[in-house]
């Protein structure tokens, strides 16, 4: 029996993961400059499948890395930026121990700085897979965008972030391809369509934040530079996809009204029109002054049976698109301004607020052709005739609903309706809130409540026509029989229906009596899951945290123990 | 000054040199390395005190170099004895120097007069020397002297040797008592003796002397050389100074006035007047043509101003040039991080009113730990958007996502969502397996307690039921007319119809009684031909003693259809038919013998017990329908007997915990076993001694099983009152498993004392089945 011994952990995955320490050592860096390299890189730890194999026989908890994404990490040229930084850094103190101020200015000129770009296209080959991950990369720009500039980040990534999120919000006015708005305790959750990818943020309300001492803003800091070096980069394909000019310019006309107006009240040029793309209410220049949004029609495939169901498809969302268009809104000054300005936009809405409440308004109050004023008060004093007065939450539900919901559940000081999360899909079997039965009915084209008393009505007028015609005729009786039999034909089906149901579920229930007995362990727990679930809804919480047992076998993503 | 002179005479001209620099580096010393000579003289001073006892490792601490010093001035002594001379003279006048520092006066150190011992004067010093050189005398005597400089001297690193000691006593540093009782205490230079001075000074002396001599203080005991040294004055004076830390030199003033090198005040007047170089009012050629090139170097354009910052990052069409191929390997690996999760109706500023959290709830939700909670946020309800506060949490739950996304090891797992009805085995159709029983269509009432057994005649005319009640009943199957009852003297265990169709006997058994009786039903023909063929036996003519006893009925009994009774040993279980219907086996279940099975042939009236051997509690036994085997089930096997070849053919294991009931397909290659623990053991004996297949279709024990005659169908009978009726297709073709399939749960039967349906049999010719229950009735399902 000759040949070496084979030496344990020497082969198989063992050798594909390393831990997070020698991976630190393997490239000569600090943890934090580690951390930062790992969240612009975009390099996370993975779990291995066999942890006590990978971990040599140790049990110990440890963070793995694989092997690659660390030999891959060698080669990054930010990493010498990184070492650069940190020599800079100790002369800058020397120089500043040493007063030496020249010195200090000179480094000063000569800070060593980096740019992502080259990451961001390594980590995102394709424009789409840059989309597919901008959810993140929103939702932190908006939160930082909100930071008051004092503290916590400086005020240049403040101001980029807000700029990035300006153009972005002018983008989906643009594209008009907004699709869901949820507002939430958290804040508002917007989901919009872009290039076929939905993309879903959540902005924070605009308060000042509390900012809390356990959070690591050196590590938002970093995510954040990430994000606006991405961000800026889709915000300028998304422009030139839609052929407006970035970065994003107000249309020349819509840009003299503004100019004409406002001019002596902002000062400053280059604040102003951040402000003034901020309000939302004019439209961007274009590259190629073009016809007004030409549609593209579907081409007519002769032989496609699904034609129909695209053609349905599109033309429910272009009416969907034209939600509010050639109505005329007023924005209250109580109401959050940037958000319903923002969706009332997307759906071709005008809008316009109070002079004083910020640049951009188009109208005043005064103006006889408003249709809806949004007002979040009890009442308000002078009431024109000729417009609603409603309650913010009517733009969300409307625009979830996909129509112009009635009026007169949001009227002012009316208790509102519920305000359903547009997200939830209910499957069978879950449990659907009544408002949204409702809303569906309505969705369906029927008028809920309206109908049913309607067809009430009828019954109770077929009624009175049956008593009459009884007295008046005798023919009628024959037709009475015939409903008659109709009756029993129809109990008669239904009896056979019932049978057919017992027979099946008695067939079922044999069936289930030959399941082998793992089997039938498995299903056993399946259906208590499922009736546990059902049994939580009728109680009446949330029904989307039970698992979903779907019919295909999916690939999921998990998040294992996070090692905060 | 005197010896110094001397000295200088003898020596000659190289050692006033020597003198000079010598005197030189002693008053340096005196002011520099004070410390050093403080020490060394208060350490003299407690070496003084302590003279007697002092000890070679103190002096060793100081002198440690002298030692070796001295080894190397013994060595050399013989070799050079000039050189030698020469250094030592020159220590001398180190030495004296110092002794005579201020006042440079030999005259002070005049021998004291209390001294009396000192045989020489100091003043003869050069001349004893003298002397040693040329090897004369004896010079002990000024070596007192001599030896206190030795410790004294402080610069022996100066000289580096300690050749230049004045050593008159050779034996070094040793501790002296050594010498105690030897009349000298060392060696001279010249290898002779020194003796110890002839007095010894006891106590007493010591103490005159003390009281005595004005001197005392100032005498010091030098052991080398056993001798005292008075010090003089200027040594005394020496001494207290140096004990008061001021300086050695009488002379030397410490306060003199500081003169600065540099002055401090800025002088109007440069130091030197030295008019300015001509090659500073000359441009430099060097710089010339550093800044010509500098110039030309901006004209050229090569030297631009330093560019204004890029502060805004500047962004361009990234994915200009999209490259499928540049999709890296490493993306097959990547695991995208699963998206924030969509909020639900709950995290609505204005949520349906159920989704609100009832007071209960909220108490739960604060008092669970932060991770267990399931919903991360308390549903809250707001009248209007104005109303609505800011998240408090937002913050967090931001940065925590930003740490899920680096942070967390990710994992590509697959979940496999079983759909639930896939799991449900594809059978075919009940429906489509028909006939089978579906519905009750009779109840055969009559009976007053539970009936343990039925039988269904070959004929399947009428039916036989045994009850706890003491009576055996014959049904006619289409009616449910109870035909007869017929009264025995125990409860009924087991009633069996007579297979055989030209046979009208019906076996009965009650307490150890097996009864068979000819019920007089049917066909008349086959009535009196079955008794006729049992009166006809004629018995043979040796009579072998039988484990039972055969007796034929008469009188009244044989009216009532009593034909033969066997009276068993013990209570008899069971009684089974043989196909034929010519044997009859019964069972009378006992653990301790061997006597549980007996097998009787009617016809010639003989019963052979066909085991010898005890194998476990026989429950039930069964002929096989068309080959001559043997089925006994004991509580947990089945055992196949070859009752021809008399040998056991096969042991089937039946994973079950007690076997209540048994029944043979009558093809004769299946079996099913039905047992108190809730199962349904179907063997197919071709396959293996296991079972084929187990059904748990009951919730509680089966009391019986059987199989159809005709139609792929066996039934089960439990106490849970109902009877499971099953499709059992039993291919001829040998690679086709049989197909079991439940087509049908028939209830009825009422459960009174746990008991629920006890027999089952079915119809020998239609797809019927009957079963007896503990609620005293007989039903047909149809």
């Amino acid at each position: 029996m000759g040949g070496l011994q084979k030496k344990k952990y020497e082969r198989g995955s063992a050798t594909n993961y390393i831990t997070r320490n020698k991976a630190r050592k393997k490239l000569q860096l600090s943890l934090a400059d580690f951390r930062r390299l790992c969240i612009l890189k975009g390099i996370y730890p993975h779990e291995p499948k066999h942890k006590k194999k990978v971990n040599k026989g140790s049990t110990a908890p440890r963070t793995f890395y694989l092997l690659k994404d660390i030999r891959f990490l060698l080669h990054e040229p930010i990493v010498r930026k990184f070492r650069e930084y940190k020599v800079f850094v100790r002369k800058l103190r020397k120089a500043y121990g040493k007063a030496e101020w020249t010195g200090v200015e000179r480094l000063r000129d000569n800070k060593p700085g980096y740019k992502l770009d080259h990451i961001i296209k390594e980590r995102y080959p394709t424009f789409i897979d840059a989309l597919r991950d901008i959810d993140d990369a929103l939702s932190m720009c908006f939160l930082f965008s909100t930071f008051a500039r004092t503290g916590k980040c400086h005020v240049q990534t403040i101001t980029l972030c807000r700029r990035l999120t300006v153009e972005w919000m002018n983008y989906v006015v643009a594209s008009r391809s907004l699709q869901k708005v949820f507002i939430s305790i958290k804040g508002i959750y917007y989901q919009a369509d872009v290039l076929g990818q939905l993309i879903t943020w959540l902005v924070p309300y605009q308060f000042a934040h509390d900012h809390p001492t356990d959070v690591d803003y050196r590590v938002m800091a970093t995510f954040t530079e990430m994000y606006t070096t991405l961000f800026g980069f889709i915000n300028f394909r998304l422009y030139q996809t839609l052929n407006l000019v970035y970065p994003p310019k107000l249309d020349s006309k819509a840009e003299s009204e503004l100019k004409a107006e406002h001019e002596e009240d902002y000062a400053m040029d280059s604040e102003s029109y951040l402000e003034k793309l901020s309000a939302l209410s004019a439209s961007l220049a274009r590259v190629v002054a073009t016809a007004e949004e030409e549609e593209n029609q579907l081409d007519q495939f002769p032989a496609d049976g699904n034609m129909e169901a695209r053609e349905k498809e599109q033309k429910e969302q272009e009416d969907q698109n034209r939600l509010f268009e050639g109505l005329k809104f007023f924005l209250n000054r109580e109401v959050p301004r940037e958000s319903l300005a923002f969706i009332l936009r997307c759906f071709g809405a005008e809008v316009s607020w109070d002079k004083s409440l910020c640049i951009g308004g188009t109208y005043d109050v005064t103006d006889e052709t408003i249709t809806h004023q949004i007002v979040d008060r009890p009442d308000i004093d002078k009431q024109y005739i000729n417009r609603y007065y409603i309650q913010p939450q009517w733009v969300f539900d409307s625009v979830n609903a996909k129509m112009c919901l009635p009026v007169e559940d949001y009227f002012l000081g009316v208790t509102l309706p519920p305000h359903l999360s547009p997200f939830v899909e209910e499957k069978d079997g879950d449990y659907v809130p009544p408002e949204k039965l409702k809303l569906m009915a309505l969705q369906r084209g029927e008028k809920h409540g309206k109908i049913q008393e309607e067809e009430e009505e009828e019954d109770e007028d077929e009624d009175d026509d049956d008593d009459e015609e009884e007295d008046n005729d005798e023919e009628d009786e024959d037709l009475t029989e015939e409903k008659n039999l109709k009756k029993m034909e129809d109990q008669r089906s239904q009896g056979k229906v019932r049978l057919e149901q017992e027979e099946k579920a008695e067939e079922k229930r044999l069936a289930i009596m030959m399941m082998k007995k793992k089997e039938k362990y498995l299903y056993d727990k399946i259906m208590f899951g499922k009736k546990r679930t059902t049994r939580e809804g009728r109680t009446a919480h949330n029904n989307s945290w039970n698992g979903v047992n779907g019919m295909v076998s999916n690939v999921v993503s998990m998040w294992l123990m996070p090692f905060h | 000054m005197r010896t110094v002179n001397l000295e200088s005479q003898k020596t000659g001209t190289m050692s006033k040199a020597k003198e000079k620099s010598a005197k030189k580096r002693v008053v340096e010393e005196d002011d520099d390395q004070l410390p050093i000579f403080d020490k060394d003289v208060t350490e003299k001073k407690a070496g003084e005190e302590e003279d007697a006892d002092l000890s070679d490792s103190e002096e060793s601490v100081f002198s440690g170099l002298e030692d070796s010093g001295s080894d190397s001035h013994d060595e050399e002594e013989d070799a050079e004895e000039g050189d030698d001379e020469e250094e030592d003279d020159d220590e001398a006048v180190i030495l004296d120097e110092i002794l005579t520092k201020s006042s440079g006066v030999e005259t002070a150190t005049e021998p004291p007069a209390t001294d009396k011992n000192k045989p020489t004067q100091p003043d003869e010093k050069p001349a004893s020397r003298r002397k040693m050189k040329k090897g004369e005398g004896v010079a002990m005597d000024d070596g007192g002297e001599k030896g206190l400089i030795t410790i004294r001297h402080g610069d022996e690193y100066e000289h580096d040797t300690s050749d230049e000691e004045d050593i008159r006593n050779t034996v070094g540093n040793i501790p002296m008592e050594w010498y105690q009782d030897y009349p000298h205490i060392g060696y001279n230079l010249d290898g002779k003796k020194i003796f110890k001075p002839i007095r010894n000074k006891d106590e007493l002396d010591e103490f005159l002397d003390k009281m005595e001599n004005p001197d005392y203080w100032r005498t010091v005991h030098d052991k080398t050389t056993a001798s005292d040294i008075r010090l003089s004055d200027e040594q005394v004076d020496l001494v207290h100074r140096l004990q008061k830390g001021q300086f050695g030199d009488i002379n030397f003033n410490e306060y003199e006035p500081s003169v600065d090198f540099f002055t401090n005040e800025v002088m109007i007047h440069p130091v030197t007047n030295r008019p300015q170089d001509k090659r500073s009012f000359i441009p430099s050629l060097i710089e010339k043509e550093k800044v010509s090139k500098l110039v030309h170097a901006i004209k050229m354009g090569w030297i631009k101003p330093r560019k204004p910052k890029e502060t805004t990052p500047q962004y361009y069409d990234l994915w200009a040039k999209e490259d499928p191929n540049a999709i890296l390997g490493r993306h097959k690996m990547h695991v995208p991080a699963p998206k924030m999760r969509l909020p639900g109706h709950e995290e609505s500023y204005n949520p349906p009113p159920e989704y609100l959290l009832t007071e209960e709830e909220r108490m739960a939700w604060e008092q669970q730990d932060a991770e267990d909670r399931k919903l991360p946020f308390l549903p809250q309800k707001h009248s209007c958007l104005r109303a609505v506060p800011a998240f408090s949490r937002f913050i967090h739950e931001r940065f925590e996502r930003c740490l899920d996304l680096y942070l967390c090891p990710r994992q590509r797992k697959m979940r496999v969502n079983v759909n639930p009805e896939d799991l449900i085995p594809k059978l075919p159709k009940p429906k489509d397996l028909q006939p089978f029983p579906t519905t009750m269509s009779l109840v055969y009432i009559g009976h007053t307690s539970l009936v343990r057994s039925i039988s269904a005649s070959p004929t399947g005319q009428w039916l036989v039921s045994g009850s706890d009640d003491c009576t055996v009943r014959f049904w006619e199957v289409n009616t449910g007319r109870c035909m007869k009852t017929l009264e025995v003297g125990g409860a009924v265990k087991s009633v069996v119809w007579n297979p055989n169709q030209a046979v009208c006997l019906v076996a009965v058994c009650f307490e150890s009684t097996v009864l068979l009786l000819n019920p007089a039903l049917g066909d008349r023909l086959v009535v009196s031909s079955t008794d006729q063929l049992i009166t006809s036996y004629e018995p043979p003519e040796e009579d072998k003693e039988q484990a039972v006893t055969w007796a034929l009925s008469e009188g009244p009994e044989h009216d009532n259809g009593h034909r033969l009774t066997l009276t068993h040993p013990k209570a008899v279980k069971q009684v089974v038919w043989h196909g034929k219907g010519d044997y009859l086996a019964s069972v009378m279940p006992d653990n301790s013998s061997n006597l549980q099975v007996l097998i009787h042939q009617v016809s010639k009236r003989r019963t052979q017990n066909p085991f010898r051997k005890n194998k476990g509690l026989v429950q039930c036994v069964s002929f096989h329908p068309l080959r001559p085997y043997f089925f006994v089930a004991t509580q947990r096997y089945v055992r196949v007997y070859n009752l021809i070849k008399q040998e056991l053919t096969k042991k089937l294991m039946t994973n079950c915990k007690w076997i209540s009931s048994m029944a043979i397909h009558p093809g004769g290659d299946n079996l099913i076993c039905g047992s108190y623990d809730c199962r349904l053991a179907w063997f197919d004996l071709d396959l293996s001694t296991k079972p084929y297949k187990m059904l748990r279709h009951h919730k509680k024990a089966l009391r019986g099983v059987a199989y159809h005659k005709h139609y792929p169908l066996f039934a089960s009978g439990a106490d849970d009152g109902s009877v499971i009726i099953c499709h059992g297709m039993v291919y001829n073709d040998l690679l086709q498993n049989p197909l079991i399939v439940p087509v049908k749960v028939l209830k009825g039967h009422q459960i009174t004392h746990d008991l629920g349906v006890l027999d089952v049999t079915f119809h020998p010719t239609q797809p019927w089945v009957f079963s007896s229950g503990a609620d005293a009735t007989i039903r047909l399902f149809t």
